[in-house]
């Protein structure tokens, strides 16, 4: 079958059942989406499906055929989304493990809602896990990027 | 991505950006046949570019930044021409085991002396040059400057005469001043792998491959020490992509890190593997730990720390103290075992070619893990290289190497690179975790209301019995865990330790044991001042009672682990448990909080000698009964190398402790792990997180205490307390959730 990965269309020669993250990572080597739970309680596996958030640990590689596939490795040419860019300001990352996912969803959520409240960010970014506890950060780039000035730590 | 094995290190080594620490692009194996090497920290090469080795792994508290860079300071690089190259698993550096909070707190002084080697013998040589004395050169900016001359030469221009040099020794190396190396540290460090972190192009241990990797999925015996009864190979073989389907080795106690047993289905592909796994269509020989049950466990403990136990430590007669009170409080406290869920599950890659052996893992531990993968093959340590990936966290689980156990197993089976990925059941169910605990806490007041009898009983799982099979009560090492160094201004004190027999694997979890002795202690205090009808943090000051350093005499104790300092170096220092208390609760507007009608819970615990105070405010919430909006954290950690990344760390451990708190712990029925995934293994999500957290650090030259691990211990009680001062219930059970129906 064909997906268009970042921009690139690729053939894959998979078992349609296959959760796209796994065809992403072992069979495309894109290893930027995350493993976390396999359930879709983690959000690390987040990309964006035809510019919706998916968790691609549940989500059948069958179900992106034809479709545009974004990454981590694709949210932006040059690493430089606002998000991105944000994220780096702030220094949210800590291990750095769930932050792909996390990105992938607030990027998702800023395309929705360019401005978002504290508890728009809340009930979107409830289904992304962080374990080191970034998620004051989180809500402060997030409202970096979206040009909110405020509170910030 | 399918890398070669040296393009490897280069990707970790090396961040992507301009941002990052090391820009250059140099293989970092490269050998520098004329290059500056006085110590296996420093490396510097003609052209003047510094390679600094990180010995400790990173997890998130920045230590690929923070080591390299104090390194650095001390030597004079520019961080911009500074190179960071991860170690090897190798005794050459020391103590690698990035576990204890100890990378610094244990490592600074030989750090900064690798780097000061290298300095002092650059400025000898340019000295030498110069014919001045050494003593009228520095070093900064990359460079050695004898400033009455107003001459400089780049250290590139001097590691030809430098390295011709004999390497100066430790006792002879002068430091910089604290001060010095402040102005170049603070405020903000680079954070070395952040370009990575956000890009998607950070290597975690599952991002490795190599040429003809397999990729094991294993069924782990559901309790431990249980074995395999049977199984369908041949189901599991069917799957497509399915190669293998291998027994592993039958565990037998003790655990230590040997892998758990069960069956290895290894394939093409991770999804393979996990379909494979679930063709075996397994059962299984339960054995000895069949019976472990946590609510009669509960009652189990609960019964131990009910009878006396074993008295390690006392101070006049509680006994005859408790007989005169005018009123006896008491209280008993139960917290779970925690699992450790870093959000990368453990993964390892192993690849064995003829006698040599290659790991690839997240590890906290790369010499335990070469160790352990030395033994389980029957190789020579020598004979086995240790890569460190960055760690997906690690919180204590990846300081144990079983899982690296299992692919150097499985890769020999195989004869092929193996991968060994745990799901996050097997997580969940695997793990080793911390330490179950019921606590007992009597006090005798007088009819003053002071206190003047103090009784602690601690029943815990000991981390030794995984080591020993046997162990069911606490060592001295285990107890200076919030038992033995809890400073007390109380005439009448007794601590006993009783027993309690641990039936699954049991390890260190960041801050380990100071969790239920913190949550214990740190609750009781406030029930006394609700008893007393007096402010908590009243009664915290008293019952701590007035700065001083507290001897082992006033402890009650002959001696104290002390994580392993001296008292001269690190004191039980009562004034600064006191001052981070008046610290936290002054930015928290505490004695306001009537007035503004907040509802603020207070706690504070020294571990890993270091000093935190928390303060916790909640409001009533019409669908979760209560949120956590604001919290304060204070912390007196004496000299600190990454501030920026200790400010994180001091909002991470607030956010893991309330985790801890509110969701904490997995039970066992039958044996069995009852959890299985974050939906029922809950830790905190973003609106469990406060809106607003304010993070303190004392500005101290005292030496250096632990970061990572002291501000998890009083998040635990200041929640439990802040939601009895909204609710007037008091909570004495973690997980909090569970009573309050969330």
């Amino acid at each position: 079958m064909k997906i268009r990965v970042n921009g690139t269309e690729r053939t894959l020669d998979v078992d349609p059942e296959m959760p796209l993250l796994w065809a992403i990572r072992d069979v495309l080597g894109l290893t930027g989406t995350k493993y976390g739970c396999g359930e879709a309680l983690c959000g690390a596996c987040s990309v964006h499906l035809d510019g919706h958030v998916v968790r691609s640990c549940v989500t059948p590689v069958r179900r992106a055929e034809g479709k545009r596939v974004t990454t981590i490795e694709g949210l932006s040419a040059a690493g430089d989304h606002p998000l991105q860019r944000a994220w780096l300001e702030l220094r949210v990352p800590q291990c750095g493990f769930c932050q792909a996912g996390q990105l992938m969803t607030a990027a998702a959520l800023l395309e929705a809602t360019p401005a978002p409240t504290d508890d728009e960010i809340d009930a979107s970014m409830a289904g992304n896990l962080c374990r080191c506890g970034t998620y004051p950060r989180i809500r402060a780039a997030i409202k970096r990027a979206a040009g909110i000035k405020g509170d910030e730590p | 991505m399918t890398v070669t094995r040296r393009s490897f290190l280069i990707g970790l080594n090396l961040a992507v950006g301009g941002l990052a620490l090391g820009i250059y692009p140099r293989d970092a194996l490269a050998a520098e046949p004329a290059g500056l090497s006085p110590n296996v920290f420093v490396r510097i090469a003609p052209d003047g570019v510094v390679t600094i080795v990180c010995h400790r792994s990173e997890m998130g508290q920045g230590v690929r930044s923070s080591l390299p860079a104090l390194i650095a300071a001390e030597l004079g690089a520019s961080l911009d021409r500074v190179v960071v190259e991860q170690a090897l698993g190798d005794a050459k550096y020391g103590d690698q085991n990035t576990d204890g909070s100890s990378s610094v707190r244990e490592r600074i002084d030989d750090l900064r002396r690798a780097g000061a080697a290298a300095r002092q013998m650059l400025i000898t040589a340019a000295a030498k040059q110069w014919k001045v004395k050494p003593a009228t050169c520095a070093a900064a900016g990359h460079q050695v400057v004898h400033a009455a001359s107003a001459r400089a030469l780049d250290f590139g221009d001097l590691v030809a005469a430098a390295r011709k040099l004999a390497v100066p020794k430790p006792e002879s190396l002068e430091l910089r001043p604290m001060a010095e190396l402040r102005a170049v540290l603070h405020p903000t460090l680079p954070l070395l792998d952040g370009p990575a972190f956000v890009e998607g192009k950070a290597q975690f241990g599952a991002d490795v491959s190599l040429p003809g990797m397999l990729i094991a999925v294993i069924a782990r015996p559901p309790v431990v020490g249980g074995t395999v009864a049977k199984y369908d190979a041949d189901a599991a073989l069917k799957i497509p992509g399915v190669r293998h389907v291998i027994a592993m080795p039958e565990p037998v106690a003790p655990w230590l890190f040997k892998p758990w047993g069960g069956i290895a289905v290894v394939a093409e592909n991770t999804w393979a593997a996990m379909r494979g796994r679930a063709a075996l269509d397994l059962s299984w020989n339960d054995g000895d730990n069949a019976g472990y049950d946590s609510a009669a466990f509960d009652d189990e403990m609960l019964a131990s720390v009910r009878a006396p136990g074993t008295t390690r430590r006392q101070v006049g007669d509680v006994d005859a103290a408790m007989t005169a009170a005018a009123r006896i409080v008491e209280a008993e406290y139960l917290v779970p075992h925690l699992a450790h869920l870093s959000m990368e599950p453990p993964t390892a890659l192993v690849a064995i070619d003829g006698d040599q052996v290659e790991v690839w893992a997240p590890t906290q531990n790369p010499q335990g893990a070469r160790g352990e993968v030395a033994r389980t093959l029957g190789v020579a340590e020598d004979n086995v290289t240790v890569h460190v990936t960055l760690l997906g966290g690690g919180f204590g689980r990846k300081s144990k190497p079983d899982f690296v156990a299992e692919a150097a197993f499985l890769a020999r089976e195989t004869g092929a690179p193996v991968r060994v990925q745990w799901t996050r059941e097997d997580d969940v169910r695997h793990g080793y975790y911390n330490a179950v605990s019921a606590q007992r806490l009597r006090a005798g007041l007088d009819a003053d209301g002071k206190v003047t009898a103090w009784h602690h009983r601690t029943a815990f799982t000991p981390i030794g019995s995984t080591f020993d099979g046997v162990s069911d009560e606490p060592g001295d090492g285990d107890l200076q865990q919030g038992v033995l160094d809890l400073a007390l201004d109380v005439p009448n004190v007794r601590a006993e330790s009783c027993k309690a027999r641990a039936q699954v694997r049991v390890g260190w979890y960041r801050s380990v044991y100071n969790i239920f002795h913190a949550f214990s202690v740190g609750s009781f205090i406030d029930e006394l001042a609700a008893e007393r009808k007096v402010d908590p943090r009243d009664m915290w000051l008293e019952i701590i009672g007035p700065a001083r350093e507290v001897s082992l005499q006033e402890l009650g104790i002959a001696k104290l682990g002390n994580y392993g300092h001296t008292l001269d170096d690190h004191p039980v220092d009562a004034g600064r448990l006191r001052n981070v208390i008046e610290r936290v609760t002054a930015s928290a507007k505490w004695d306001e909080r009537a007035a503004s009608g907040r509802f603020l819970g207070l706690a504070a615990h020294r571990s890993f000698v270091a000093y935190t105070a928390v303060v916790i405010s909640v409001v009533a919430d019409p669908v979760r009964t209560f949120r956590i909006d604001e919290a304060w954290i204070s912390m007196d950690a004496g000299t600190i190398v990454n501030e920026e990344r200790v400010h994180s760390q001091l909002e991470g451990g607030l956010i893991m402790g309330i985790s801890n708190a509110l969701y904490g712990g997995v039970t066992m029925k039958q044996g069995r792990t009852v959890q299985s995934n974050f939906r029922d293994a809950r830790i905190a999500r973003i609106r469990d997180a406060p809106r607003r957290i304010h993070t303190d650090l004392v500005a101290s030259d005292a030496l250096a205490a632990g970061v990572g691990e002291p501000p998890v211990p009083p998040v635990g009680p200041a929640l439990a307390n802040a939601l009895f001062a909204l609710t007037g219930k008091r909570l004495r059970a973690i997980p909090l959730a569970k009573a309050l129906g969330i």
